[in-house]
């Protein structure tokens, strides 16, 4: 277990520094960030000048040999319009984004599990096909749109929810703010959640379908009907603890993608997480923010999938991380 | 989770009708969406029009413009000119900062020592050498020679608090300090004589402005006592909070959404005329075919301003002939949009170029309204006069680097002079480019003509109007004739705000909203 870990913390360490040189090599084709740094009017001197100043003009090697000196020590580097850490910037963005991801993980597995068990026990009841058909129109249905559509139904049309942003957040720690302690961060929280789920829930719900049926046609499940048990254990406790492993699998890697969609969903709902942040900075040519952003959010990656195979050993004991690792 | 939803709408409900009585005893407060929020607190840092909105709430100028494009006298009580290089300000007494310090023209000096080391600002003070102070309420303005815009750029001028940013900060870092890049005590804290004290700040996210208890102007109608100004990117999602109450004035509204808002209920949509002009240019360098007026001309009739301002801009802009907009000096009332595609055609086959020739064209796709759909309706026009253009647009990002590398024959450019004034157009869009100078910076054309640059450098030094006008006017004409550029449109600006915001009387061509004066019934 513990050499396992540590293999594992070397192949973070490789992947972020892999990253880092993707993220630096791209950099100069992104833009130029002093363009968004001075207004229109200001001669190419000046403009010269600040570029030396910045260490713009320095060749790709001392660039990147400078971050990495930096980087060891913590540092990787000031963002141009927030003028701060990036570091801290990405902080600071992180726990709203992560609580749109743990708001939106609550309806997918919320609503996944039965939806699933009911869509594979009953798949020619007239609900089972209207889930089904539902879940092919909610994979189709891009991120933005669904979204632009529930503020356009739920904030414009009715009125009920707010269209934008957090809302009134109770500080908890640090830069902690949460939506769900209270009434109006809920509200606020609803509808992003939503449209980030609204991806992956179809996907789950048709995972666990299909994982389940197979389940049911087995010999186990067959037996345990024949002797009489009651239908609600063999589905809920003895099926579906055998569909689990895969859909952990699959679970894992999505929520490092779903990460990724909070770009699209904080963009919409001006949610002020990283993931809009990230989609500003690329806006703006903010390029330390762009590259300190793609590392972490590999380090959010690394560890993610790690999570997953530590649970997988919890899951099926037949599972042996040490040899996995090796 | 239907029933979740609605107790959850439920109780979103009750709790915004709480905050909304409760403001309606207390005080009035305004919600801003624009689509950014200002990149920083110093005043000096940027020369955009975020850092200007800002200025305008947080601080004041010595004069500003009026709806109708005249000076109004702010801290500026009145002005004379003593000589042809020198005109004396009196400012206006009982003026406090945020600070509680007294504004002297001791300040004024100050600022205006600082204008003069800002890279973005000092382009626009190069011709002023000096604040003299005379006494502790006057001051000269001083210029290296006669020059006519001295009222144009004192709009700029927006005095700091001398005493508050002077000094060193706990970390030893000087309090005046200006700097593009990075943490500064300017960029973070701010004290001007403007209505609003900002309270609260969270960039990308919020900030919070409070009505400053000291104001001098209290012969202003405004009746604000907070705005919360809270940037929204996505122009659906900015539209939808307006509509569905969240925010009570947002800027801008995009073109696809102006119907909407306009027959929305409870909501008034206010547009203008802008001043931003949208050009291509030709690059004489790149095409030989391009040194020839008569093609720029064939181009120029090709055309169909009329049709990209009525389809793709959905009328939300005014058709151009000119870089100058109407109320500007240089703007020449003779100067007629053309189009004719016969013309365009008998002025190609003059030149010897019936059979047409393959051009390349760039355009940024997220810098101006619409920007890449004009750029492909401009390509598809082009190609009736057997010109074939390879099209390629980009995000501003890319775009810009393409720009200054002149990377195609013909550039997508959109220009607002930042003084307001004509000769701007040409001194940056068309003049002959010299490095030494900065004239012709974007001219990406390598349109060169010396007697338009004449009149430019002539009407720089004429303090009197109307001569001033009939050189502008005759530099238009010139342009025109020759087709330097094709000019399309100016955009348009559309602000949304609730029936009982009169925005109305507080927004103005230049997009700086003077939200002190801001009525709310």
């Amino acid at each position: 277990m513990l050499a396992y870990l540590v293999k594992r913390l070397f192949q973070a360490i490789a992947v972020m520094l892999a990253i880092s040189l993707i993220g630096f090599a791209i950099q100069d084709n992104l833009g130029d960030p002093l363009r968004e740094l001075v207004g229109q009017s200001v001669s190419e001197e000046t403009r010269q000048q600040l570029r030396d100043e910045l260490g713009l003009n320095d060749s790709f090697f001392t660039q990147y040999l400078r971050f990495l000196g930096n980087a060891v020590q913590g540092d990787l580097g000031t963002s141009y319009f927030f003028k701060e850490p990036a570091v801290d910037v990405i902080l600071k963005k992180l726990p709203a984004t992560l609580e749109l991801v743990f708001g939106a993980t609550l309806i997918i597995v919320g609503l996944s599990v039965p939806l699933g068990v009911y869509t594979a026990i009953k798949p020619n009841h007239v609900l089972a096909k209207v889930i089904m058909g539902a879940s092919i129109v909610g994979i189709s249905i891009p991120v933005f749109l669904t979204a632009i559509l529930m503020i356009y139904v739920f904030s414009v049309e009715y009125q009920w929810l707010p269209s934008y942003g957090r809302g009134d957040v109770v500080h908890v720690f640090g830069y902690w703010d949460t939506n769900f302690a209270s009434l109006d961060g809920w509200s606020h929280i609803l509808l992003p959640s939503i449209a980030l789920a609204s991806i992956m829930l179809p996907l789950f719900v048709r995972l666990i379908r299909a994982e389940m049926m197979e389940v049911l046609q087995s010999e186990y499940v067959k037996y345990a009907k024949a002797k009489g048990i009651h239908p609600f254990r063999i589905y809920f406790v003895h099926a579906l603890k055998n569909t689990l492993l895969p859909v952990i699998t699959v679970g894992g890697v999505q929520i490092g993608t779903m990460v990724a969609y909070t770009i699209l969903t904080e963009t919409v709902f001006q949610w002020p997480g990283m993931g809009f942040m990230f989609l500003e900075a690329v806006n703006r040519v903010d390029t330390p923010l762009i590259v300190a952003y793609l590392i972490v959010v590999g380090f959010i990656f690394v560890v993610t999938n790690t999570i997953v195979d530590l649970i997988y050993g919890l899951v099926n004991p037949t599972v042996n991380l040490a040899r996995m690792g090796a | 989770m239907k029933s979740f939803i609605r107790i959850a709408a439920a109780g979103a409900m009750t709790v915004m009708c709480g905050i909304a009585a409760n403001s309606a005893q207390a005080e009035t407060t305004v919600k801003v969406a624009y689509d950014a929020d200002p990149v920083s607190l110093d005043p000096h840092e940027q020369l955009s029009g975020g850092t200007l909105q800002l200025s305008h709430m947080v601080f004041d100028p010595l004069v500003r413009w009026t709806q109708d494009l005249q000076f109004e006298p702010r801290l500026a009580e009145s002005w004379e000119q003593i000589d042809a290089t020198t005109t004396r300000f009196k400012l206006r007494s009982g003026v406090t900062f945020h600070s509680g310090n007294a504004l002297t023209a001791k300040d004024v000096d100050w600022t205006f020592d600082r204008l003069k080391e800002s890279p973005d600002f000092k382009g626009i003070f190069a011709l002023f050498t000096d604040v003299e102070v005379v006494d502790d309420m006057t001051f000269d303005l001083k210029t290296s020679e006669p020059y006519p815009l001295v009222l144009h750029t004192a709009t700029y001028i927006f005095p700091m608090d001398s005493a508050f940013y002077s000094g060193t900060t706990d970390d030893g870092k000087d309090k005046a300090e200006l700097v593009k890049h990075g943490d500064s005590f300017a960029s973070r804290n701010v004290s001007g004589t403007g209505p609003f004290v900002v309270t609260e700040r969270e960039q990308g996210v919020k900030v919070v402005f409070d009505r400053f208890d000291g104001y001098w102007d209290t012969a202003s109608p405004g009746n604000v006592d907070q705005i919360i100004l809270t940037p929204i990117k996505e122009d659906p999602t900015r539209v939808a909070a307006l509509l569905s109450g969240d925010v009570d004035f947002i800027a801008p509204v995009p073109p696809t959404d102006l119907k909407r808002v306009e027959s929305a209920d409870g909501v008034d949509l206010i547009t203008m005329p802008g001043t931003r002009i949208i050009t291509f240019q030709m690059n004489q360098n790149r095409v030989e075919a391009f040194k020839d007026a008569r093609v720029r001309q064939a181009i120029d009739y090709a055309v169909n301003n009329d049709a990209i301002v009525k389809k793709i801009m959905r009328g939300f802009g005014t058709v151009g002939a000119q870089a100058s907009p109407a109320g500007y000096l240089g703007y020449n009332e003779a100067l007629t949009p053309r189009f004719d595609l016969e013309k365009a055609k008998a002025l190609m086959a003059e030149a010897g170029y019936a059979d047409g020739f393959s051009i390349t064209m760039m355009a940024p796709n997220n810098r101006y309204v619409n920007d890449d759909k004009i750029a492909q309706a401009v390509a598809s026009m082009l190609s009736k006069i057997n010109i074939k253009v390879d099209l390629q647009t980009m995000p501003k990002a890319q775009y810009w680097p393409k720009f200054d590398e002149r990377a195609a024959d013909m550039m997508m450019i959109g220009w607002h002079a930042d003084t307001e004034d004509s000769a701007n157009f040409h001194q940056f869009l068309s003049a002959c480019p010299d490095e030494a100078t900065g004239n012709g910076q974007y001219n990406s054309g390598a349109y060169c003509n010396e007697m338009a640059d004449k009149l430019m450098m002539d009407s720089n030094s004429e303090t009197d109007t109307a001569k001033r006008a009939e050189m502008l006017q005759k530099l238009e004409g010139i342009l025109y004739e020759e087709a330097a550029f094709i000019p399309l449109h100016w955009q348009n600006l559309a602000w949304g705000a609730k029936s009982n915001v009169k925005a109305g009387a507080i927004v103005n061509a230049l997009n700086f909203p003077y939200f002190g004066d801001l009525v709310v019934e």
